[in-house]
């Protein structure tokens, strides 16, 4: 792969070519903040936050830093003043929208916003599509969606009903930045009504564990499962599948298999 | 009829005139069969033509062709006689006996259905004098009107698949690039981006990756008032499909697509048809005219939403996802639809293709606009086509030579504006282009001028505004527009263009502030820095044109209360000029609300408080005794 030379905020780098600029910033220790990127998902740049400024030879544009691929020579700035002006605006927006949601008040903070200038509604979806792209690129099982157009636009199952598809895996609600989406107790009923030896776990039935029968009379947010993947390896099961070069989840894995036989 | 060869083709041609493919006819009368012409029941006209003509039994002598639109859409139905040149307007079933009878038997034209100029009283009976027509200049609509575009052999007799002929046996690849660049072609879907670099970097990018390239036709013409695409293949689908296959001659793709809108049941079947008999003659499919190359288009059909004429989501929507664009840092020539190397153009810019071939690029770089010869991106060649709406008496479909000033298309070919009214604004490039005042009427229309001026060149959609039009309501129309087509996948548009209407709403409604003007600004500007795609970019032109250009009529909607227009229904009263109203009650039956009383033959009065002014009394006043007026906020 071509080595590219770049620089950003003044700081002379070097990376490999068409590498993002936002990972390249991460790895330099510059903060790009970003409200619809997960490292383990494909880049998908809607909420805009993360723009910042490029130079390439006379031409300067804003692009997002999450999935511009950098090219050699470019000179980037994360926070110059038209950034900041573009950021404070797409805040208010967002703001706007969720007033109470607390990492856009954290924002909010940083970018010096009491109150915003618009005002509509007191929704908790951003819509930044986290929950979709884990349903469909991780989990396969296709329940999330967006529906409407424009400003009606929203997350929703199919025809707004619950889905048979879905496989009660909790990846939309962990990965859920504003915790707008939440497990419906009740929706997991579904599995509670299976005879018992097919009540597979759901990290069962996504392969994670081998053939655990649920421990916790299904009430998944007990799950010890759940909470040791989140608390020592900030990361959900579901994406064992995408990260087995991940070594510690692995070690995890393997022990876990052997703990439950 | 099988496949054909070159010879074959030639001897199609030697027949003699398009429209006369296998027989010599003294006469060919034209009936205009574009959509316009056809909701004035113009195949009823060519029908009770026929008929007339059969009674008359000149059946053997005279031929009724059904053509594509002929551009003067206001003076429909059309019908033209030829080869006198004589134009008819408004030809209806009823007309046909005295049509055939004393035109086409006794020689002598009719003159009361000729097109007269407003305000003169002898007629224009020839076509090409008509200043609508005489100051067009036709590449792109050379066969309009000319042509059954539901006859393959028309078109080919029309000189047709002569560029094809050309570009399979006597161009590599390489030489029909380099005639693209040559010629200085842009995209004339909007973007304005050089063809032939367009398509270079798709066919470099296809052979380094070993993938196949795919070719896309955007006829998912959307803009509001905007109908080129539809008329272009209405009159002449194959030149649109032969410009496609030299496309794909020059890249190297053997598959093609044609997005198109659902709504254009007439364009689409058109389509559909020179798609099949182009596919009988062997001009599609494999082995093209023996030449070894294959092609072949597939026809797909739009679902009817705006957003899907942008390129990305076009392509999101012909692979059956959801149609929302994606981000363009790699270009869709390297990674677009499926992942191949994907070459878009629009349907102008295909039906320009075969000209250039014919006519070599010299030729072409001659018309418009810079020299292109080195850099397409100096200056704007060629023509361009325009449907020009609105305020003016000639509306219609045109087609000018770029650099010609919008006061010619405006004042010369539009005739002007109609009623004795001023005019104050012209549209141009759809609902995200810029409304242009007056005093930029002698601007060049080309690609830069349009852009540096705050609007843009867009499809072509020129929409003429007259003096009672209100430009902050025009921006909020457009706003409106656009928020309901915004996909909504990305925040700054999707909350950009709803916090844009709100504060334009207000304005409207006499409840804005001076920062009102302000926020609307750097809205605008964050927008056109941060959106997903050009949509959203170019979204603010409608916001920021108008407050450039008539920023004393925001300042009288925020400050005075008042709209200077008269348009903006919260600033407005009616009432009744009791000079002018002679109590004829015309008005009292046409209110829904009851909000007008009085006797016959005496003043009327008028509710203020229940008055919803509909303006339904305004239609039905015989005396203009109804009066709109500034509304006093003082009570």
């Amino acid at each position: 792969m071509k080595t590219i030379k770049l620089k950003i905020d003044g700081i002379e780098t070097e990376a490999e070519d068409r590498t993002t600029i936002l990972s390249i910033a991460q790895r330099l220790g510059i903060k790009i903040p970003n409200l619809c990127h997960h490292p383990l998902l494909e880049p998908y740049g809607v909420c805009r936050i993360c723009t910042v400024e490029v130079k390439s030879g006379t031409r300067t544009r804003m692009v997002t830093a999450c999935n511009y691929p950098a090219t050699n020579g470019i000179e980037v700035l994360t926070n110059s003043p038209r950034v900041r002006r573009n950021r404070k605006m797409i805040v208010e927006w967002m703001m706007a929208q969720c007033g109470h949601v607390k990492i856009l008040k954290d924002m909010a903070a940083e970018y010096d916003i009491s109150k915003p200038r618009f005002g509509r509604g007191t929704d908790d979806c951003i819509l930044c599509g986290l929950c979709v792209r884990v349903c469909s690129d991780v989990v396969g099982a296709n329940v999330l969606g967006f529906f409407n157009r424009g400003a009606t636009r929203e997350v929703s199952t199919a025809f707004g009903e619950t889905s048979e598809k879905c496989i009660a895996c909790g990846a939309c609600a962990w990965i859920c930045p504003t915790t707008h989406l939440k497990m419906e107790n009740e929706k997991l009923e579904r599995f509670r009504t299976l005879p018992g030896s097919e009540r597979l776990c759901r990290y069962s039935l996504m392969g994670v564990t081998k053939g655990a029968l649920c421990a916790n009379s299904f009430q998944c947010w007990k799950c010890e499962v759940e909470q040791r993947f989140h608390d020592q390896l900030q990361t959900h099961p579901i994406f064992l599948g995408r990260s087995r070069k991940i070594k510690e989840i692995d070690a995890y894995v393997s022990q876990l298999n052997e703990m439950r036989g | 009829m099988p496949r054909v060869s070159i010879e074959d083709l030639k001897k199609i041609r030697g027949n003699g005139k398009p429209g006369v493919s296998s027989k010599k006819f003294r006469a060919k009368v034209l009936v205009c069969a574009g959509t316009g012409c056809i909701s004035g029941n113009s195949y009823k006209t060519a029908k009770a033509l026929e008929t007339e003509i059969e009674k008359q039994g000149l059946a053997q002598q005279v031929q009724v062709v059904k053509t594509g639109c002929q551009g003067f859409c206001a003076e429909g139905p059309i019908v033209i006689v030829q080869p006198d040149g004589i134009f008819y307007r408004g030809v209806g079933p009823k007309h046909a006996p005295k049509m055939i009878e004393e035109h086409l038997l006794n020689g002598k034209p009719v003159e009361k259905l000729m097109y007269t100029l407003p305000g003169q009283e002898h007629p224009i009976p020839l076509l090409k004098e008509i200043p609508f027509f005489a100051k067009q200049k036709l590449v792109v609509l050379r066969n309009r009107g000319a042509i059954d575009p539901e006859k393959i052999d028309d078109y080919i007799a029309a000189d047709g698949y002569k560029a094809l002929e050309k570009a399979l046996t006597l161009m590599t690849p390489e030489q029909i690039l380099s005639e693209i660049k040559k010629s200085g072609l842009r995209g004339r879907g909007g973007g304005g981006f050089p063809a032939g670099i367009k398509w270079e970097s798709c066919r470099r990018a296809a052979q380094h990756r070993h993938v196949d390239p795919v070719l896309v036709c955007n006829a998912d013409e959307g803009d509001p008032g905007a109908f080129m695409d539809r008329s272009i293949i209405e009159s002449d689908p194959h030149a649109v499909l032969e410009g496609m296959i030299i496309g794909a001659r020059a890249i190297g793709c053997k598959e093609g697509f044609v997005y198109i809108r659902h709504e254009y049941p007439v364009a689409r079947e058109r389509l559909s048809k020179a798609i099949e008999q182009a596919r009988d003659y062997g001009l599609l499919g494999k082995n093209i005219l023996d030449s070894g190359v294959d092609f072949d288009i597939e026809v797909v059909r739009g679902a009817g939403a705006f957003v899907c004429g942008e390129s990305t989501a076009l392509m999101a929507s012909l692979e059956g996802n959801l149609g929302e664009p994606r981000a363009k840092y790699i270009h869709t020539v390297e990674y677009g639809y499926k992942n191949r190397p994907t070459n878009l153009n629009n349907v102008e810019t295909w039906a320009n293709v075969p000209v250039i071939i014919n006519n070599g690029s010299k030729w072409f770089a001659s018309m418009g606009t810079g020299e292109v010869t080195e850099n397409p991106w100096e200056g704007s060649s060629g023509t361009k086509v325009f449907s020009l709406v609105g305020k003016v008496h000639n509306t219609g479909l045109i087609e000018v030579p770029m650099g010609i000033t919008l006061r010619e298309i405006v004042f010369n070919i539009g005739g002007g504006i109609p009623d004795g009214h001023q005019f104050k604004a012209v549209q141009t490039g759809g609902p995200s282009g810029g409304c242009l005042p007056e005093s930029l009427l002698d601007m060049p229309v080309d690609f830069d001028s349009l852009t540096e001026a705050g609007s843009m060149m867009g499809s072509g959609g020129m929409i003429v505004m007259d003096d009672q039009t209100c430009m902050v309501e025009v921006a909020r129309y457009f706003i409106s527009f656009l928020t309901e087509e915004s996909c909504g996948k990305c925040v700054p548009c999707r909350e950009g263009l709803t916090s844009s209407l709100e504060i334009l709403d207000r304005i409207t409604q006499g409840k804005g502030s001076e920062e009102d003007l302000e926020l609307l600004e750097e809205i605008a500007e964050v927008m056109r820095d941060c959106c997903f795609c050009a949509l959203g970019t170019s979204a603010s032109n409608p916001v920021l044109s108008t407050i450039r250009y008539f920023k004393k009529e925001y300042e009288a909607h925020i400050k005075d209360h008042q709209c200077p227009a008269g348009v903006c229904r919260e600033l407005i009263e009616y009432d009744i000029d009791p000079e002018k109203c002679d109590g004829c009650h015309a008005c009292v039956p046409a209110c829904s609300v009851h909000a007008i009383t009085g006797e016959v033959k005496e003043l009327h009065t008028l509710d203020k408080t229940e008055c919803i002014k509909c303006g339904a009394c305004i239609e039905v006043c015989k005396r203009q005794a109804i009066l709109k007026c500034p509304r006093s906020f003082a009570a």
